[in-house]
């Protein structure tokens, strides 16, 4: 039992950090129908450039947490410039185009970034230095860190703010004008053009804080971390309901929970014969069966295909 | 000039002209291979091999991208499928030593055969929710293939598998050096001209399917699916139908892979390479078949020549300031991002595709 509770504990922080990326899919997605191939590394981008501020800083004496709080203040503007960037020169241009030719952009991009990384900050994993209380709890037998805590807590705040600010604001109000219906929208004096760039900053200051989140949690950062989280928290958007954002995060928690539950008990499942390290191949069947059984999603309206 | 011109455009029509210009360009094909070596030295003819083998890979994927518009961004899983697949059947592996020629069509077969298996569940989707499931299926074979060494050893996990036989056809070995009417012929002229005949098959059964019933229903598809469907035309059949077609081209280049490499391991089949090839097609012009041949040369030659930007960059800087090999990638992936934005129906579109753009750029 007090596996099983443990696994969801990871779990579900592991997947508040899923949602949070999710979230910058499901963004972009429900505004241009469009999948933002390059958020992955976005996150990835993210992380890194905390993880040299904080290096950097390191030799000051200042507190562990005040540090790696400076690391966020300089990665999320950062992030938010390149997210903007991006839609700019790589997505901006084709948005009357053919399906395929924003997404082959979008691939591209994603390459560009990871080998400016990889060339950067060269091709070993960097470790994130030991800054943050290590403190534990044990709750029924499960035990849970301060950090965990910390991550959880804070995704849940960011998630409700975002909800608040697309749900009150009149930003909020010009962002659902415009995933209705981008043309009516502009006709009634919303500027198209800023209310998709403000969705990727958003969408990208949130992959920053994923991404100093994910390096904190696995200790690791590296140039390519960006794809595989890229792609599950994509599932996990799918999972939801793309365009949809309680579904991503939703989809985003689910997933955390099922791929920690299926990596701890797929070993002693199937006799020992599937170990824990086909644990990334869950997102994926994930993926595939919501895409076959529920396309739309969980909390996704059944709409009819856009053209 | 203008009448030169018009004069050319006659003559590029008659017969005897056509028959000239197709004597010339396989004449200079028989002779490359020679030619390459002598100037260039031996390991430029292994990458003409490389070459063809991209082709092949290129040519296979463009039928699922450029014929059908269906984004497949997993294709070098069939690729893997059919390279394992010779491996296993002619290696140590298993004991087991099947001859080149029954592995050939089984190595399609079975590439065929996973076609449908990731087809049949997902042509329902639309574009972009297809190039994530197949980007997926992509991955999900590369992670089987690296852990399929326990409990039972069949891919003999990362380590990959060697000793693969040799291509054989009866007693003549491609990988031994030949003497055919006092001309030697090392390994690789031999793969080559093996790579050659394949690739000329391959090239010759797409621009027949370009033009047949099915390939007029794949462009169909491409242009709008409702049409289509509305013209009677069965979709999902003909959709599956690319899918495997493309998947078959991709087996039998794997399985040529093999058998000229004697090695494979799962590093082989990265998501870089699938992504190399849907390059290739993208920067030639999708669904352009020399459109498509010349991206897969470009992009298979000119990363060859990027290992000269290191004693470049020395000469300039005084050290290597950039890996030369990291920055293979980073160009390519500029060069996918320019193509769309400046040019993009590709460096060489068919009539069709260049009409279609410049009216979307109307719209």
């Amino acid at each position: 039992m007090d596996i099983f509770l443990q696994q969801i504990i990871n779990g579900l922080v592991l997947g508040s950090i899923y949602a949070l990326v999710a979230l910058g899919y499901t963004m972009v997605y429900g505004i241009l129908g469009l999948i933002n191939f390059a958020h992955g590394e976005i996150v990835m981008i993210g992380a890194m450039i905390s993880l040299a501020a904080i290096q950097a800083m390191t030799g000051f004496a200042l507190p562990g947490p005040v540090i790696v709080l400076m690391g966020l203040l300089i990665a999320i503007p950062a992030c938010m410039l390149l997210g903007y960037g991006i839609e700019r020169v790589a997505y901006r241009p084709l948005r009357r185009a053919p399906r395929l030719a924003p997404l082959i952009t979008a691939i591209g991009v994603s390459i560009v970034l990871q080998n400016i990384a990889m060339i950067i900050w060269g091709r070993q994993y960097i470790a994130f230095p030991p800054l943050l209380p290590e403190d534990t709890y044990t709750i029924a037998g499960a035990s849970i860190t301060l950090l965990q805590i910390f991550i959880f807590l804070l995704a849940t705040a960011i998630m409700a703010g975002l909800i608040f600010l697309v749900q009150k604001t009149r930003l909020g109000r010009t962002m659902r004008a415009t995933a209705q219906n981008p043309e009516v929208a502009g006709l009634m004096g919303v500027n198209v053009n800023n209310v998709i760039s403000s969705t990727f900053i958003i969408g990208s200051a949130l992959a920053a804080v994923a991404g100093l989140m994910v390096s904190a949690y696995y200790g690791l950062a590296h140039y390519y971390m960006g794809f595989l989280l890229g792609l599950k928290a994509f599932s996990a958007a799918v999972l939801g309901g793309i365009g949809n954002l309680g579904g991503a995060m939703l989809g985003g928690l689910l997933l955390g929970v099922i791929e920690s539950l299926g990596a701890g008990y797929i070993g002693p499942l199937t006799g020992g014969v599937l170990g824990s390290h086909y644990q990334d191949v869950f997102a994926f069947f994930v993926l595939i069966l919501v895409l076959i059984f529920r396309p739309s999603g969980l909390l996704g309206e059944r709409t009819s295909e856009r053209p | 000039m203008n009448d030169l011109l018009t004069h050319w455009r006659k003559f590029k029509r008659e017969p005897y002209a056509v028959w000239l210009g197709f004597a010339l360009i396989g004449f200079a094909l028989v002779l490359l291979p020679f030619a390459t070596d002598a100037a260039m030295g031996r390991s430029w003819v292994r990458i003409l091999d490389h070459t063809l083998l991209y082709i092949m890979l290129a040519l296979g994927l463009n039928i699922v991208v450029g014929f059908a518009g269906l984004l497949d961004l997993g294709y070098v899983a069939f690729f893997a499928v059919g390279a394992y697949l010779y491996a296993l059947l002619a290696s140590p592996q298993f004991g087991l030593h099947l001859p080149f020629w029954t592995l050939l069509p089984l190595g399609a077969l079975v590439a065929c055969m996973f076609g449908v298996l990731l087809g049949a569940p997902t042509l329902r989707l639309r574009g972009d929710y297809l190039a994530i499931v197949t980007l997926g299926f992509g991955e999900i074979i590369r992670i089987f293939l690296n852990n399929l060494n326990a409990p039972v050893n069949i891919t003999n996990g990362p380590q990959g598998l060697n000793m693969i036989d040799p291509i054989m056809l009866g007693d003549f070995s491609f990988s031994r050096t030949q003497q055919i009417l006092g001309i030697t012929f090392s390994s690789v002229h031999n793969y080559y001209y093996l790579f050659l005949a394949l690739t000329l098959l391959i090239i010759f059964i797409s621009i027949r399917l370009e033009n047949s019933r099915i390939g007029r229903a794949w462009v169909a598809i491409r242009e709008d699916e409702v049409a289509a469907q509305a013209m009677g035309i069965n979709t999902r059949n003909v959709k599956l139908l690319a899918f495997a077609m493309g998947a078959s081209f991709g087996g039998v280049s794997g399985g040529l892979f093999a058998g000229f490499q004697g090695f494979v391991s799962p590093e082989s089949f990265h998501l870089t390479e699938s992504i190399m090839v849907l390059c290739m097609v993208v920067l030639g012009g999708m669904g352009h078949i020399p459109g498509v041949i010349l991206g897969a040369v470009l992009l298979s030659v000119l990363p060859e020549a990027l290992r000269y930007i290191g004693p470049l960059e020395e000469a300039l800087f005084g050290r290597v300031i950039v890996d030369p090999s990291d920055l293979r990638l980073l160009i390519l992936g500029l060069a996918m991002v320019l193509i769309m934005l400046l040019r993009p129906a590709g460096l060489w579109p068919s009539p069709v595709q260049r009409r279609e753009f410049a009216h979307h750029d109307k719209s």
